[in-house]
């Protein structure tokens, strides 16, 4: 992500890509002590660490996972709107088979699988097909929460499985096992784009396509690549969400993730036409997402408004991060000239 | 002399790390043609575009018929009357040719759009610059010089007192010049000002009264051409005392001619090109000469598989290959650099350096990222021998002058060191000292052995450089000449009119 901000580097903190990002998260979370004197404390009981900071980390998990995904989508001029019934699918195969009695490696397994597999079914409308992104994915957005309810059966599946509770809801060396994975799925997506040049070409054919494929780059591998990888990232959130609750709601898990996701994507600064992106900022995107969420709790922002709240809350981050409203502010009429023969009364020169 | 239409006063402008202008003054008079003169970078797009409200000015004063103005936007400029042509072509490729001409401004009928007359319009327009192409068809589908030449028309049909016109005939070959000219001095004649930018001296010599020069943001002075000769008139740009303007030494006749890389045999595509056998050798750099439209860029796209050929074979040393793509091409050490930087070349919000080392890392593969040191050592060299201004390789393709954001691209396609180098208009907007270090590179590297396919609308540049000229017309192959040091561009427009003649 240091690439990205390069440029700029000697513009000062203000212009750097992150800043607003970061400025608001930090506005928020100090809002919150308002309301919560110790929302800022980390305890630690019987080993695990407690606190609203690892709460908001913990529930922000899966959608941290699934906005990771949709960076690599949206940086190659895509989006994909099924990660939510993707989340639904991967959460209800996984409970079935639980339930059915097959083992944690097949359950997981087979969730994992589902989730490349629809992540290629993806990629293949868009490249092969040409459809556009928006609409390719649509229509798994639509059929996969069908797939999901015909998977639980249109009920909602529980299930009692200590070891599957660990994926979203257990702790593992003190910490929710969820961060833990997200952290790695971080780590591992970073390393994978910026210390191969796999992120150099994916922001190539997101900036410029033909551009691209006449400098060499064979886009289509790499667009598939981009739908499957977030697939996967959708798949493993969908266990994590079904993890925690121990149940699978082939109906409502994952309902409107999509939308967070590129919300968070875009509020970290990646552009929804493609090109650029930043994994850093997509990550401060959701959490800014989530610390929203828990604002909205913890401020007893009464249910009616919440959706007006987080509207105008977006907003202004959306505004603050536009450099056309910035524009605004600091557009001024040019200084006259030194010169004071110039600054006199033009219409009287004339002859 | 009548009041001037236009003035600007102390104009300064500074980009992060750059200041593009600094103090500038410029007057234009109602019915001249004033030339904006400068190195790549000097700050002449961007006085423009100061000028049309694109950029807001950090200090100076904008006067249109002596009332202090503000311009907001490039809408309100068009509104005070001042028509600009952008250097890089700003039109909607996924419209029709004639909606772009019209576009915001529609002939109405009974509060309808009249298809009927704009296409009509649209078509004479078009044909005043002996331009006969259907109007109908998607803008997109146009090569680089007819969308230039639709932009010209858009805008001198605005009727505006000021045209403003940066480097429009960047792409276009002498008939579409002299035809520009011709109905740039009809406008000069109604009296309105035209500002004119072009690195060709002989045309700025040609079509202007006055030129003003910057250098480096800096006004160096306003002057009138005839009382400037051309040597000053650089020397003015460059900043350097010049003894005499810098020619390159004629394409060494003792070419030493390698291997065969290439063998075109009945290569072609339908409504492109027709088919074309041709032998392209290492160490041989090959002139591709022909009007707008002959194909000239279609044969080069075919070589590279840009486009796929629907008939023929061609064959390496090593017997047939398939050229699917680019990447089979460049696989097979072919390389192109494509004549539309914009749309064909560049990723604009890329860095310099990303740009610089795409290829060459597509062609290792993206397990093997260059190294730092590596990239770093490799960019900075070629920054330093194509002299990108600024030499920051960490800036933003976007914000670079247009002639070095030409330079970037061809730095691009260097660096593969390839076998076989299409060059399609490398020089395009690219000012005369650098224009000369370019063509002397590329006499060197063929030299080195390199094979070199050369692609320029101005026939001086090909004849200078090349050792073989392919004559196109009319999307065919019509000769082929041997460039023997006697050969002129009139030879070589005269090869064009007979090829019109056999057929
Ligand atoms: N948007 C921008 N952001 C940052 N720097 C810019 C921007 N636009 C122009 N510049 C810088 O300002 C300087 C002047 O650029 P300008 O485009 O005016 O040059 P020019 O004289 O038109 O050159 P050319 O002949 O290559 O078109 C250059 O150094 C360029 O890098
Ligand atoms: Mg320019």
């Amino acid at each position: 992500m240091n690439r990205a901000d390069a440029p700029s580097r000697h513009l000062g903190i203000l212009k750097h890509s992150l800043f607003w990002p970061v400025t608001v998260l930090i506005v928020m979370l100090l809002a919150n002590v308002i309301f919560t004197r110790d929302f800022l404390a980390i305890r630690i009981e019987q080993g695990h660490l407690y606190g609203s900071l690892i709460d908001i980390l913990l529930f922000g998990a899966p959608l941290i996972l699934v906005a990771l995904g949709m960076t690599m989508v949206i940086a190659t001029g895509g989006v994909d709107l099924s990660v939510g019934a993707t989340v639904a699918i991967s959460g209800a195969l996984a409970c079935d088979l639980i339930a059915k009695g097959h083992g944690l490696p097949v359950a997981i397994g087979a969730a994992i699988g589902a989730s490349l597999l629809l992540g290629l079914w993806n990629g293949l409308l868009v490249t092969r097909l040409g459809i556009q992104p928006i609409i390719a994915t649509l229509i798994l957005m639509v059929a996969g929460r069908g797939i999901a309810q015909l998977i639980t059966g249109g009920q909602i599946i529980t299930i009692n499985n200590q070891g599957y509770k660990l994926i979203g809801g257990g702790y593992w060396l003190g910490l929710p096992f969820a961060i833990i994975l997200v952290a790695v799925a971080l780590v591992v997506t970073v390393v994978l784009t910026r210390r191969t040049a796999l992120g150099l070409l994916i922001e190539s054919v997101g900036g410029n396509a033909q551009a691209s494929r006449l400098a060499g780059i064979r886009s289509s591998g790499l667009i598939v690549l981009a739908y499957v990888f977030c697939g996967l990232c959708a798949g493993v959130a969908g266990l994590m969400i079904s993890s925690n609750t121990l149940s699978a709601d082939g109906n409502n898990a994952g309902l409107w993730i999509e939308l967070d996701a590129i919300l968070a994507v875009v509020l970290g600064g990646t552009a929804l036409t493609g090109g650029r992106f930043s994994l850093a900022g997509t990550v401060l995107g959701a959490l800014i997402i989530q610390t929203l969420d828990t604002t909205i709790y913890t401020a007893g922002i009464p249910p009616r408004t919440t959706l007006v709240f987080s509207a105008a809350v977006v907003t202004i981050v959306c505004l603050l991060q536009s450099p056309a409203f910035r524009a605004r502010f600091t557009r001024k009429r040019p200084e006259r000239p030194a010169d004071p023969v110039s600054t006199g009364p033009k219409q009287e020169v004339t002859a | 002399m009548a009041a001037p239409v236009l003035e600007m006063e102390g104009i300064s402008k500074g980009f992060p790390g750059v200041q593009a202008l600094q103090d500038v003054s410029f007057r234009l008079f109602p019915g001249e043609v004033h030339g904006l003169m400068g190195e790549n970078g000097a700050g002449k797009s961007t006085l423009i575009k100061v000028l049309t409200g694109v950029h807001t000015a950090d200090a100076g004063l904008v006067t249109i018929d002596d009332v202090d103005t503000l311009i907001r936007g490039p809408l309100h400029a068009q509104r005070l009357g001042i028509s600009t042509v952008y250097q890089e072509v700003n039109l909607c490729p996924n419209l029709s040719v004639a909606e772009n001409i019209f576009i915001g401004r529609e002939p109405r009928r009974f509060g309808r759009i009249d298809w009927k007359q704009i296409n009509r319009r649209a078509t004479e327009l078009l044909a005043r610059l002996g331009l006969d192409l259907d109007v109908t068809a998607q803008l997109g589908s146009c090569s680089l010089a007819v969308q230039q030449l639709i932009a010209i028309v858009r805008a001198v049909d605005l009727k505006a007192k000021v045209l403003i016109l940066d480097e429009p005939t960047s792409s276009l070959d002498r008939g579409e010049v002299a035809r520009l000219f011709s109905v740039m001095r009809r406008l000069k004649a109604d009296g309105v000002a035209i500002l004119f930018v072009s690195h060709f001296l002989e045309q700025i010599y040609e079509i202007c009264d006055r030129v003003t020069v910057l250098r480096n943001g800096g006004l160096v002075g306003e002057y009138p051409i005839g009382e400037l000769s051309r040597l000053d008139l650089v020397a003015k740009m460059t900043g350097q005392e010049l003894t005499a303007l810098e020619e390159l030494d004629e394409a060494s006749p003792d070419v030493v001619k390698g291997e065969r890389l290439l063998a075109l045999e009945g290569v072609g595509r339908t409504g492109a090109i027709d088919p074309v056998d041709l032998d392209l050798h290492a160490g041989e750099v090959v002139g591709f000469a022909g009007l707008l439209g002959s194909g000239r860029s279609e044969l080069a796209r075919l070589i590279f598989g840009a486009d796929s050929a629907d008939t023929g074979v061609i064959r390496t040393g090593g017997g047939p290959v398939a050229l699917k793509g680019p990447r089979a091409a460049i696989d097979q050490g072919i390389a192109f650099c494509p004549e539309d930087r914009k749309g064909d070349g560049l990723i604009m919000d890329l860095t310099v350096e990303e740009n610089i080392i795409l290829a060459l890392q597509v062609s290792r593969g993206w397990l093997k990222p260059l190294s730092q040191r590596k990239r770093e050592e490799l960019v900075g060299s070629y920054i330093k021998a194509l002299r990108i201004h600024p030499p920051h390789p960490y800036a933003l393709v976007k914000n670079l002058s247009g002639g070095n954001q030409q330079k970037v691209l061809l730095a691009r396609w260097l660096i593969t060191r390839p076998k076989l180098l299409i060059l399609d208009e490398p020089t395009r907007g690219i000012d005369i000292g650098a224009k000369t270090e370019i063509q002397k590179l590329v006499v060197s590297l063929a030299g080195d052995g390199m094979g070199v396919v050369f692609i320029s609308a101005e026939l001086e540049e090909v004849l200078r450089i090349s050792h073989k000229i392919e004559v196109l017309r009319d999307r065919r192959l019509v000769a082929e000449l041997d460039n023997d040091g006697t050969l002129t561009p009139e030879h070589i427009l005269q090869t064009i009119a007979n090829g019109a003649a056999d057929s």
